[in-house]
């Protein structure tokens, strides 16, 4: 397959304008000494679009997507409503570039400035970013923030926090001659530059960290809490709570699973944080007639104007994922999200109460959101092998004999009393 | 275009979400729950699809006209790409699958898809290994950056703090080496050769860098033939080489950074490897390493296993048993929908297609060079890479800049260059058409330069009132910045 | 025309003595370079400042500038009124544009400053 449209005739006339009678020519710059010999792959051919297809087909068909999914960790199998994918499915909106020429590029341009609305009125905010990679990355460039602020290089992590984002946090501050330590509140002092929160937290527990927050004030650190957007429809935003920056994964509204990714990272703060963030930023102003219009702004805050003082090295955003969360937060609209997390909440209640009795397994009573820990009187390895034969992904493993389950609107009451069924089983063996 | 709160009817729905079907409705405490008003939009769904179609008519993309932007390699995005990603196999699949006891054998088809595109990419670039978990070309730089700073310190070099980038380099390379806690040294450009100056370079290196960055070919489109040189002077300061994958698109089949003596590189899977764009992203920044640097590498890697656990067979699994390792740089593998999309581009391609692909890029831009140099002015007027610089020397005589040139082409329905980059050159457009466009569109883009160039000279005015066209003409960025009305609240 | 009761320095702030105390702004050119300034983060008043330190920063839309203390000191006062208004750095770059104060710690400092017609010449020879 060739998406060159140049016929060969062409190509020598297009050659003929430069001077030039091959193609070898334009390489003449090159040595000689580096140019790769023909070697086994410089020689293979392509295929057609059909084969392509076939062949990722197939290896399509090699991943398992019937199991049913009670696999959370922060990543969760919401329902994607048909329109978000017609709508990004636009290629005005997929094959455009970041929004430099705003003349041309109004489309993205308004669409981030909603976004940023979306994401301020759900945490509580009042300037969101146009999106970061991801919710490790936006805790990461939220300590960033923190530290540059209060020039410190203590970041206490609360207990509840992703474990995968403090591994993530650890690898990106390792350079930086910040360190982080992991547990309460009692860690708070003089010399944190933030304090890194998670609502509902690892374990699906609904907190209010006000207590927290206020401590952080006292002690002159930023309380960074990180946030399921879903569950904001039902819980104190982190604006009511008094987080100085709010963060999180955007991956439950109306993102694909894919494997890891593209996920979305989101970030918000008051405005006095806002010359601070990192990546871009919307906003809305007039053209030289007085009309409406969106432009990139606070740029020189920016790695192409700043270069090694810019506030981050981030160029992209996550724009189209971005939209995705738009376009997902318009069709649901206040009481469809709201919808949406309480059936969350009460099918995790509901799957809860359905294993609390299999005998050994042990659940607390936490007020839970979407997700909740249970304890196994066996290995929890041998557990998810045997739920995985009987067609259930059953959780990710904690520890040896922790397991870690989550629901979404998707999971039937069928689903959870055959998976309670199975677990029994498993357990019991 | 109202904003979408705007349409806003209290009481319309857009979305009919199933009823609940468990005997449960658990309230939540008083104390945890949410009492500022939610305050979404309230919207039926063709509400909600005519606005986001209405927006979509005020954007431009490749897939509407010539798109040039220079340094970002516009380049058709292949539909089959789109909806192999669109799989169900593929995009349901939850990346913890893998990670369960046994988690592997439910997730072959992934893993292998990772595992066969970091040997491609070997391949390209003459790297040893690669990750793909860099989530965007910045991020690739600053992972590359995070391994340099674990080898040196793993050989105990305390001393080593800065990283040397010549001056015409994007701003992410410095802003990269500054996340990773580096300070960064400028080395000038030759002015007459618009390659690093040598010389400068040599009397900046020492024991304290840590690294060098490079582009090749380099910001101005221009492909350094010292780089072994470079890399040798490098190399004997203890230094590490580190190649910006930005303008791969230049020199598949033709170069390979490996072969150059560099030793850390990233590629960006959105340029050179045909995945959209998306408006600003997502993008994928794959990092190759020469095999010393391979225990580096983020974990989890993906390995290639037999049944019984020898490394012959063909089965995939994952494995985070590298005590070397830098840790996470993301949360699981890599935009993983996008390295599908490069995946299935490269298997389109084949070898002798991606050498194709530079070929006709790098002719394509030397194509528009010469169909304009009558017209603009060139200041480094030889054979370019995949890219050129043009300026608008000539028609600032007659008061006009590179961003009125720039509003001029909007008015002729094609994207803008990009302009004022690289920083060293004053007034600069930077053109860079892609192996994608026919010999017809270029011609039609060197058409109206031409007459742009023309009413520089006769009516300037015209030029600097653009567009006119477009949905909205300048607008007041001064006010953007000073009121900074970046929410509807 | 550089008024000529200042001194200049080559990163393009200007100096007014009384005295003991120097008042810093940014000169016509400097501002004219930025274009429209859109935020200014001044120093914070009791801190010392070495000369050529950093003392803030100006932004405008498309550039940012370090601001650099032309002279080594304590920081006496900073012009709040810039905060909410900093386009008044472009219109009154000489006058209600000024940015701070600094108690000079070393006069000899000055006279590695230009005066205005040096700095005139500057200016044609940078550009």
């Amino acid at each position: 397959m060739s998406y060159i449209p140049a016929t060969p005739e062409q190509r020598r006339d297009m050659l003929r304008v430069c001077g030039m009678s091959s193609a070898d020519e334009l390489f003449a710059d090159i040595p000689k000494t580096l140019i790769p010999p023909d070697n086994d792959f410089w020689l293979t051919e392509g295929v057609s679009e059909f084969e392509a297809l076939a062949k990722c087909e197939k290896l399509s068909s090699l991943n398992n997507s019937r199991l049913i999914s009670f696999l959370g960790g922060g990543f969760y199998d919401h329902y994607i409503p048909a329109a978000v994918d017609a709508i990004v499915s636009r290629s005005e909106f997929y094959t455009a570039y970041t929004p430099y020429q705003p003349e041309l590029s109004q489309g993205t341009l308004q669409a981030i400035y909603e976004y940023q609305s979306q994401i301020c009125r759900l945490t509580g905010m009042e300037v969101s970013n146009a999106s970061l990679y991801d919710g490790g990355t936006a805790i990461f460039e939220a300590c960033k923030m923190a530290m540059a602020a209060t020039s410190r290089k203590k970041i206490v992590v609360d207990g509840g926090v992703n474990p995968v984002y403090l591994e993530m946090l650890r690898t990106h501050i390792a350079n930086l001659g910040a360190e982080t330590v992991v547990g309460g509140d009692d860690l708070i002092d003089d010399a944190a530059a933030a304090v890194v929160l998670q609502n509902p937290d690892y374990f699906g527990v609904i907190h209010d960290h006000s207590g927290i927050v206020d401590k952080c004030k006292k002690c002159g650190a930023a309380a960074i809490q990180s946030v399921n957007p879903i569950a904001l429809a039902l819980i104190k935003s982190p604006g009511e709570q008094g987080a100085d920056i709010a963060v999180g994964e955007g991956q439950p509204l109306g993102i694909p699973l894919s494997f890891g990714g593209p996920y979305l990272g989101f970030i918000a703060v008051k405005k006095d944080m806002a010359r601070r963030m990192p990546g871009r930023i919307v906003a809305r102003t007039v053209d030289d007639s007085g009309r409406q219009g969106f432009v990139l702004s606070l740029q020189a805050r920016e790695q192409h104007i700043r270069r090694e003082k810019a506030t981050s090295n981030i160029c992209s955003n996550e724009a189209l994922c971005a939209l995705r969360a738009h376009v997902y937060l318009s069709l649901m609209g206040t009481e469809g999200l709201r919808e949406t997390a309480s059936l969350c909440r009460n099918k995790a209640v509901y799957l809860r109460e359905s294993i609390k009795s299999i005998p050994g397994v042990k659940v607390t009573d936490d007020t839970v959101f979407n997700e909740f820990a249970i304890e196994l009187p066996v290995n929890t390895d041998g557990v998810i092998k045997r739920m995985a034969d009987l067609g259930f992904a059953a959780g990710i493993p904690i520890n040896a004999n922790r397991l870690l389950i989550a629901v979404t609107e998707k999971r039937t009451k069928a689903e959870m009393d055959d998976y309670a069924a199975a677990l029994r089983g498993a357990v019991c063996q | 275009m109202s904003i979408i709160f705007e349409k806003s009817i209290t009481g319309r729905r857009g979305v009919t979400l199933p009823k609940n079907d468990v005997p449960v409705n658990a309230a939540i405490p008083e104390k945890y729950l949410r009492k500022s008003r939610l305050d979404l939009c309230e919207l039926s769904e063709l509400d909600v699809v005519r606005h986001f179609t209405g927006l979509s008519k005020k954007n431009y993309g490749v897939d509407t006209n010539f798109y040039p932007l220079g340094s970002c390699t516009m380049k058709y995005n292949p539909k089959i790409c789109e909806k192999i990603a669109g799989m169900d196999g593929f995009a349901s699949i939850h990346p913890v699958l893998a990670q369960l006891p046994g988690g592997h054998k439910y997730t072959q088809g992934a893993l292998s898809v990772i595992h066969h595109l970091e040997e491609l990419l070997c391949k390209i670039t003459g790297m040893d290994a690669f990750t793909l978990q860099p989530l965007a070309g910045a991020h690739g730089e600053f992972t590359g950056l995070s391994l340099i700073a674990a080898h040196h310190r793993k050989n105990g070099s305390t001393g080593k703090t800065e990283v040397l980038i010549p001056d015409e380099a994007h701003g992410t390379n410095p802003s990269s080496a500054a996340a990773a806690g580096y300070e960064v040294r400028a080395v000038p450009t030759g002015p007459a050769t618009g390659l690093l100056d040598i010389e400068a370079f040599k009397a900046a290196v020492s024991g304290n860098t840590a690294a060098v960055m490079m582009t090749n070919p380099n910001t101005l489109g221009l492909f350094n033939p010292h780089i072994k040189e470079i890399a040798q002077i490098a190399h004997a300061h203890g230094a590490l080489m580190y190649y910006d994958g930005a303008n791969l698109n230049a020199i598949m089949g033709k170069f390979r950074p490996g072969d150059g003596d560099f030793d850390v590189m990233h590629v960006n899977l959105h340029k050179t490897f045909a995945t959209p764009h998306g408006g600003g992203g997502p993008g994928s920044g794959p990092v190759g390493v020469k095999a010393f640097l391979e225990p580096f590498l983020p974990t989890p890697r993906i390995i290639k296993t037999g049944p019984g656990g020898d490394n012959a067979g063909n089965v995939f699994a994952l494995n985070s048993d590298y005590p070397g390792t830098i840790g996470k740089i993301a949360p699981f593998y890599g935009n993983f929908s996008v390295i599908l999309k490069a995946y299935a581009y490269i298997l389109m391609l084949g070898g002798r297609g991606l050498t194709a692909v530079s070929e006709q890029a790098v002719l394509n831009a030397n194509y528009v060079m010469h169909s304009l140099k009558d017209h603009y002015y060139i200041p480094y007027l030889k054979t370019c890479m995949h890219e050129c610089v043009l300026t608008a020397k000539r028609q600032g005589e007659y008061g006009v800049k590179a961003l009125d040139i720039a509003k001029g082409l909007i008015d002729r329905g094609i994207h803008p260059p990009t302009v004022y980059f690289p920083l060293t050159v004053k007034e600069a457009m930077m053109v860079e058409p892609t192996e994608t466009e026919s010999r017809e569109v270029l011609d039609a883009f060197a058409a109206a330069m031409v007459e742009i160039a023309g009413a520089a000279a006769s009516a300037p005015e015209s030029l600097h009132r653009a567009p006119v066209s477009s949905p909205v003409g300048r607008l007041n960025e001064t006010k953007a910045a000073r009121d900074m009305d970046v929410a509807f609240l | 025309m550089s008024p000529s009761d200042l001194k200049y320095s080559k990163t393009h702030e200007w100096v007014r003595v009384y005295g003991d105390t120097a008042t810093v702004g940014i000169t016509a050119h400097a501002q004219d370079t930025l274009g429209d300034i859109t935020f200014v983060e001044l120093p914070k008043v009791g801190i010392a400042i070495g000369q050529g330190g950093e003392a803030g920063v100006i932004e405008s839309v498309k550039a940012a500038s370090d601001l650099l203390s032309p002279v080594s000191g304590e920081v006496a006062s900073v012009n709040n009124a810039l905060l909410p208004a900093p386009e008044t750095i472009n219109s009154d770059p000489y006058g209600a544009g000024w940015l701070f104060t600094v108690k000079i710690a070393d006069k000899a400092e000055l006279d590695t400053l230009m005066d205005a017609a040096a700095y005139e010449k500057f200016l044609e020879t940078e550009a």
